[in-house]
């Protein structure tokens, strides 16, 4: 014993003198290169096609060069500006001087596009400007730029910009819940009615708890008696859930909207049965109803997968042991059971939350006016509007709420508990 | 005596099947006296879970009624037959703790919190567990699951406790040691168990009778020094204990004792239960009954053998000889003073009493 802790000393060496610990690394180098060899592939890809578009558009969301490319100058003098009154007269002339710049048209049409943003009249405001400016040949360019349009004689077409020139803003994240500056750069709530963007976020959050809370109901009886059922029969009703995972989406969406719309297969059926007459036809698509109707539909599978495999693995003796132990069905199914199926709900839940937080073609084709959810703005200001900086501030909201989600989960239930297959 | 008093646990001409094709249990009659320890015995497939299954209430007889008390339990669903039920795996509630798991058949039965309270520290003081309350069952030992699983059937003070091999999943030495505690629980608490097992030992070990079953129906039910030592029949002497079995034919019969054709030699035997003059039979012979090298006259059964195969184990050695037609005939040579142990190929004689032939069935 004694002999034992002599040799083990703070240093244990091979024979030849090297530190264990040392020859340790290099024996197993070797195959920590090759596993890194062989996940490269996979590391490179996500790394170009996720987590590069993912920063990209937390820059984007951020960034705001626009008018600082256009006018450098003009901003910078703007930027002394104690913007009580007009702007001295070298900020006019700085910036008669930059727009004239032909170089530069390009630019400026961009800070236009920007400025639009804060005002609407700032587009046709700069783009006349900028047709005039070469003209103004002397000063005084105050009011020579006054005279091309009375807006530059406000002081808050001059605060706009100059609130709009620093190179990283918040304001594409202050619209996304409907706040903004002010003239004097306090923040505000936008007026009435721009504001969209929180009762959208509200609406998008309701409508995937109902569509988690849909699928949870319908799902849960569905992997029991998956999980129950002789595999012979229950292999069936597992290739009939996942019928739907294999056909498209696109297809899937369409059969809602035959089953559904104002002469649809449920509309027509009700009336021939004179549940209800043909005036008043139910409608059940191209709103909410049918939104959740289809999504609910459409992300059931991500839920029936996640409990059945954890159902599968509950022992039908704690079912009988609970019953023989005196407790009814019921009781024993609530508190024995079910309890034992949390891991389950929890990572069915989330899935399906996570996925219809963010859902957008099934909204797009059947949700009509109020169906629309915070995806679909993205996506208009991505292809529409061209807002890229909102639709990045919007997009970057909604996954700030999901990680939040996780981690609450994680704080909740334990990431290790969750099963997904 | 089931003529007087109406047993604790009657399963009277039950029949079971599963798919409608074939008995699993096949005319089953058994009849339980109360405070008893009955085991039900039998090789894998033989319908032992069935009929406790049946008895629990989760599986429903196809035929017969089975009778607890004076109550018919046919309809009966089982939270409300008030039995206790250990499982083969224990199903002890992975989500609760074992103070938990021992309070959810009281708290189902709508007991005060200090009640529930102090049953559930006996019944852990019970089974020396308790420090354990708060654990979870996945941080308790194989045999620690156990005892809580034992804890949990017999704290709702259930007057009739059924065992699914419950020993099962242990090794050897803790094994033995539960049959202990748990026939120490029954002396002390004087529940009716019925207990299934495979293992005869366990069997021999614990109960006041045992049921031993195979192909869905009970070939004898007996005390354990019956069925060893009197088996009906030759699948019990066959799967009870060691036993030389010797085929032959009856050729002369009294009623008490027969002789038996066995190849060119004629044996002396019980009569037990062959079907007389003519018929085939088996003849059963316990190992350790079998004399080796008999004194003259004193044993009626004396045939010439010779000795094939030596086993040293201690107490005693076992001796495979070539006897009466049979190559794996048995003998078990006690290794005590004065036996002279006989070497591989000697010729040796075997010899045995009449009444420990029993000659049963083919
Ligand atoms: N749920 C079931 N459906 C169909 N057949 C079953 C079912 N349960 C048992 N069986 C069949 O009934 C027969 C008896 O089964 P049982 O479980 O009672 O045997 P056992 O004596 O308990 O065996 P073991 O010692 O292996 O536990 C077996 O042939 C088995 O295949
Ligand atoms: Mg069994």
């Amino acid at each position: 014993m004694a002999q034992m802790t002599e040799t083990a000393g703070p240093m244990i060496t091979t024979t030849d003198g090297t530190p264990l610990k040392l020859a340790l690394a290099r024996a197993t180098r070797r195959s920590k290169l090759r596993a890194f060899l062989l996940v490269a592939p996979l590391l490179v890809f996500i790394v170009l096609t996720f987590i590069v578009p993912i920063l990209d558009m937390l820059t984007r969301s951020v960034s705001n060069t626009e008018v600082q490319t256009a006018i450098p100058e003009t901003a910078a003098l703007l930027a002394e500006w104690d913007g009580r009154d007009l702007p001295p007269e070298a900020v006019f002339a700085s910036m008669v001087r930059e727009l004239s710049d032909g170089d530069r048209r390009r630019d400026v049409s961009r800070m236009a596009a920007r400025l639009n943003y804060e005002d609407g009249g700032f587009r046709s405001l700069l783009n006349k400007t900028q047709r005039q400016a070469a003209r103004i040949k002397a000063g005084p360019y105050r009011e020579a730029m006054i005279a091309v349009d009375k807006d530059w004689g406000e002081t808050r077409t001059w605060k706009i910009i100059q609130l709009a020139s620093p190179t990283v803003t918040m304001s594409y994240y202050l619209n996304a819940v409907d706040l903004t500056y002010d003239a004097n750069g306090a923040i505000v709530q936008q007026p009435e009615w721009q504001r969209i963007y929180v009762h959208l976020f509200l609406k998008t959050i309701y409508v995937a708890l109902g569509v988690t809370l849909a699928c949870l109901v319908l799902a849960y009886p569905i992997g029991y008696l998956l999980a129950t059922l002789p595999p012979s029969k229950g292999n069936l009703l597992l290739i009939l859930v996942l019928l739907p995972f294999w056909t498209s989406l696109l297809v899937r969406t369409t059969s809602w909207i035959v089953l559904l719309q104002t002469n649809g297969v449920i509309n027509d059926t009700l009336v021939w049965l004179g549940v209800i007459d043909t005036d008043n036809r139910l409608s059940m698509i191209y709103n909410m109803t049918g939104t959740v109707i289809a999504m609910t539909h459409i992300l059931m599978p991500f839920m029936v997968l996640p409990l059945y495999s954890v159902m599968k693995t509950i022992s039908p003796s704690y079912l009988r042991a609970a019953r023989s132990l005196g407790a009814n069905p019921l009781v024993a199914f609530v508190r024995v059971y079910v309890p034992q199926t949390v891991p389950g709900i929890g990572a069915g839940s989330i899935l399906v939350f996570i996925l219809a937080i963010g859902y957008y073609i099934t909204p797009a084709l059947v949700g009509g006016q109020d169906g629309q959810l915070i995806s679909n703005f993205i996506a208009y200001h991505m292809q529409k509007s061209l807002n890229w900086g909102l639709a990045a501030a919007l997009g970057a909201i909604l996954l700030a709420g999901v990680m939040a989600m996780y981690w609450l989960y994680d704080r909740l239930v334990g990431v290790d508990n969750m099963k997904l297959g | 005596m089931a003529e007087t008093k109406t047993p604790f646990v009657r399963f009277s001409e039950v029949q079971k099947t599963y798919d409608g094709e074939i008995l699993v249990v096949k005319d089953l009659n058994l009849d339980i006296e109360e405070g008893e320890f009955v085991t039900m015995l039998g090789p894998s497939g033989s319908g032992k879970t069935t009929c406790l299954m049946m008895l629990a209430g989760f599986e429903t007889p196809t035929e017969g009624r089975i009778m607890l008390g004076s109550r018919e339990l046919n309809n009966v669903p089982p939270h409300k037959r008030g039995i206790g039920m250990v499982f083969q795996n224990y199903a002890l509630f992975p989500h609760m703790t074992v103070a938990e798991n021992l309070a959810f058949p009281l708290e189902v039965r709508k007991l005060s919190k200090p009640d529930i309270a102090a049953k559930v520290q006996r019944a852990l003081d019970m089974v020396e567990l308790s420090s354990f309350g708060g654990r979870r069952p996945g941080q308790l030992s194989g045999g620690q699951q156990q005892r809580v699983a034992l804890a949990r059937a017999l704290v709702f003070e259930p007057d009739l406790v059924l065992m699914d091999e419950p020993l099962g999943a242990l090794d050897k030495n803790l094994r033995e040691q539960m049959q202990y505690e748990i026939k120490h629980i029954h002396e002390k608490l004087g529940m009716t168990v019925v207990y299934v097992t495979h293992d005869q030992s366990e069997a021999l070990t614990m109960s006041d009778r045992i049921a031993v079953f195979n192909d869905g129906r009970i070939q004898q039910l007996a005390t354990p020094a019956d069925l060893y030592e009197r088996p009906r029949n030759a699948f019990v002497a066959q799967f009870i204990g060691e036993n030389n079995r010797l085929l032959g034919r009856v050729e002369e019969d009294d009623g008490r004792q027969c002789t038996v054709v066995v190849g060119d030699v004629a044996i002396r035997a019980l009569s037990v239960n062959h079907g007389g003059r003519g018929s085939s039979t088996t003849l059963s012979l316990r190992p350790e009954r079998v004399t080796l090298n008999p004194a003259a006259g004193s044993l009626p059964n004396v045939f010439d053998a010779t000795v094939m195969e030596l086993i040293y184990l201690g107490d005693h050695i076992r001796a495979r000889v070539s006897t009466c037609g049979d190559e794996a005939f048995i003998v078990k040579v006690p290794n005590a003073y004065g036996h002279t142990v006989p070497t591989e190929g000697a010729r040796v004689t075997v010899g045995w009493a009449v009444e420990d032939c029993r000659a049963l069935d083919a």
